[in-house]
């Protein structure tokens, strides 16, 4: 037999196999570990640099509004200004473009590439069960998009604070908006996720979720835009906004908050309000649900 | 305090089959995968012999709970398949048939973050990487993505990942598959020392029985999802009643100089093979052979071949 230990270079001696008696951690721990491991995966961290630009450079296009929102509400200033050039619930819906860009990169490298690879039996050969395998992929991605949104609103808040807007309202309103973020974050990396779990083929995901993505947004403020304009028909128009991620979670912060719309009607009235906040839940639940089958059918 | 080393614990503490499973069944729709299965595993190294399809692979991945058994069932370690699969795969490694790798990833990053999946702390996880990494005769091609590395070599790193958490069995799902004659020979002798030089258990298949002769302690054959035998290679490879015999000068000479001496003799090739009556045989070839002058090169007992076995066992069950 031979020795691998007699040759490759680089190695001064053979101490013998070790065994290992240290702790094991447990399946919770284990689960954190994938979190975290996708968490940075999906921003590109410990992956080639190519993996990086698009992340970062969503990073970047997201960022650099805020700075601009921070900047001219800081420029502006004046004590008869009262509220921030640009809303706080409102953000994500004018920075939408480069959240879906975001998750049609993210949610494909977070699970595609292990269908793609077959790395599944490595890991369900593990203590990790499915289910911790599906939790810690959504609760990944879910968190990759709520600190790419979070953390540019974070500078406008706190330009709005140097420019010397009512701190109390102003964190009030802040607070509101990252409520808002995590429902974002939620439907939207539940919705992407679902879409990428089902191609091992990177681009067929990256293009099936940008579809999904921006064309019912596209369609639904369309639809609207047509609806508003010609009878004046709010109402119509309102629940329209039930058919798109983005204008479903906005129909929740004009609801729950009192936003001000990003679309040209918000749900007409509380009732439909409350609706919008049901269907968010169903969306996430839905999607978790059809998630959890896909990965007990997934043949390893 | 001398510690005993682990592997000697476990060695001597383990006196229950590592593997047991119990009529356990597995049908796919138009496909009878396992068919009612019973089999008890010890520790070593166990071959699991077959040809292609004949349920290896399957067994492996009810064991592990990747597939549910349709009926029947099993437990490793002491672990039921059913019920307590999870404590179970805390216990195992495993090494996939197929490729499983990123491409995208070098083997360090892959074991190191594989080794946290099997519940070690990232400290741990590197300094086990490292070392599994090394003893699998992986060394500065293991910074470098594993796109780029060659059959042999992703073969090391599935190995690797599937012993970093320090399992107490693991089990090898055709590692030969895919390498050329030398890194056959090299796989076959990392796999017998996870147990000789590790003291971890392995149950690897393989349908080429050849291979697995050299380096287990027992084989289990299975031929379209049912058991042919479980015995120990020396059980299989047993000694038959005949003396290979090989000498300097003429074969033919010797032959009728052994016949004439009272002894069942033929002729294969060089060899001559002796009928082996008793322990006096021994002493009469020795005798025959200095009176003739003959340079006896070669006396020993024969063996069986385990293809051999292997193949009168199928044509039973087939028949």
């Amino acid at each position: 037999m031979s020795t691998p230990e007699a040759q490759g270079p680089g190695v001064i001696h053979d101490i013998g196999y070790r065994g290992y008696t240290g702790p094991r951690l447990e399946r919770r721990a284990i689960t954190l570990g994938l979190f975290t491991h996708t968490l940075r995966g999906v921003y590109g961290l410990g992956r080639a640099g190519r993996s990086k630009v698009v992340p970062f450079g969503m990073v970047a296009v997201m960022m650099l509004p805020a700075i601009v929102l921070a900047a001219v509400a800081i420029v502006t200033a004046s004590p008869e200004t009262t509220s921030p050039p640009l809303p706080y619930t409102r953000f994500a819906m004018v920075t939408q473009g480069a959240i879906a860009i975001f998750l049609a990169v993210a949610a494909p490298q977070a699970v595609s590439l292990d269908l793609r690879f077959h790395t599944l039996p490595l890991y369900l050969s593990r203590p990790l069960e499915r289910s911790d395998y599906v939790r810690a992929k959504l609760g990944a991605l879910s968190a990759a998009v709520f600190l790419l949104i979070a953390v540019p609103l974070l500078v406008i808040y706190l330009g709005n604070l140097a420019a010397g807007l009512d701190p109390g309202k102003q964190t009030v309103d802040f607070l509101e908006a990252l409520v808002g973020v995590a429902l974002f974050a939620l439907v939207l990396s539940s919705v992407a996720l679902l879409i990428a779990s089902f191609t091992g083929r990177r681009g067929f995901g990256i293009a099936a979720i940008i579809t999904v993505l921006t064309l019912t947004y596209a369609v639904v403020s369309a639809l609207q835009g047509f609806v508003t304009s010609g009878g004046h028909d709010k109402t119509t128009a309102g629940w329209i906004g039930l058919f798109s991620p983005m204008t479903l979670v906005d129909g929740v912060q004009v609801w729950a908050f009192g936003a001000e719309s990003s679309t040209p009607a918000g749900p007409p009235g509380d009732a439909a309000g409350a609706v919008f906040l049901v269907v968010t839940m169903l969306v996430i639940a839905a999607c978790y649900a059809l998630l959890a089958r896909r990965y007990k059918k997934v043949k390893v | 305090m001398n510690k005993v080393p682990a592997r000697d614990v476990r060695r001597y503490v383990r006196q229950v089959p590592v593997i047991e499973t119990r009529s356990l069944s597995k049908r796919y729709p138009g496909v009878t995968a396992l068919d009612a299965l019973t089999v008890d595993i010890g520790e070593g190294v166990t071959g699991l012999v077959g040809a292609n399809g004949a349920g290896k692979s399957t067994l492996i991945k009810i064991l592990l709970g990747l597939a549910d058994a349709t009926a029947g069932g099993a437990s490793v370690l002491g672990h039921d398949i059913a019920s307590d699969a999870a404590a179970l795969r805390r216990r195992v490694g495993y090494m996939p048939e197929h490729d499983c790798l990123p491409g995208d990833v070098s083997a360090t990053e892959l074991v190191v973050h594989l080794a946290r999946m099997s519940g070690l702390p990232l400290d741990a996880a590197r300094e086990r990487t490292a070392d599994t990494l090394r003893h699998v005769g992986l060394y500065e091609e293991r910074y470098r993505p594993i796109g780029g590395y060659s059959t042999g070599m992703k073969q090391r790193v599935k190995l690797a990942q599937a012993l970093v958490h320090d399992p107490e069995i693991v089990f090898l799902d055709e590692p030969t598959n895919g390498l050329d004659p030398v890194g056959r020979d090299e796989m076959l002798g990392l796999v017998r020392r996870i147990y000789d030089d590790f003291g971890i258990s392995v149950l690897v298949t393989s349908h080429l029985l050849g291979e697995l002769e050299r380096i287990c302690d027992s084989v289990v054959v299975i031929d379209a999802g049912v058991l042919l035998r479980s015995s120990s290679v020396a059980d299989f490879t047993q000694a038959s009643a005949e003396l290979a015999v090989e000498v300097v000068g003429d074969v033919d000479d010797a032959v009728t100089a052994l016949a004439t001496a009272g002894l069942t003799v033929r002729r294969e090739g060089h060899l001559i093979l002796v009928g082996l009556a008793d322990d006096t045989t021994y002493d009469v070839v020795r005798d025959v052979a200095a009176d003739q002058g003959l340079g006896l090169v070669r006396l020993e007992r024969r063996r069986h071949h385990i293809a051999e076995v292997f193949e009168e066992g199928a044509a039973d069950v087939h028949a």
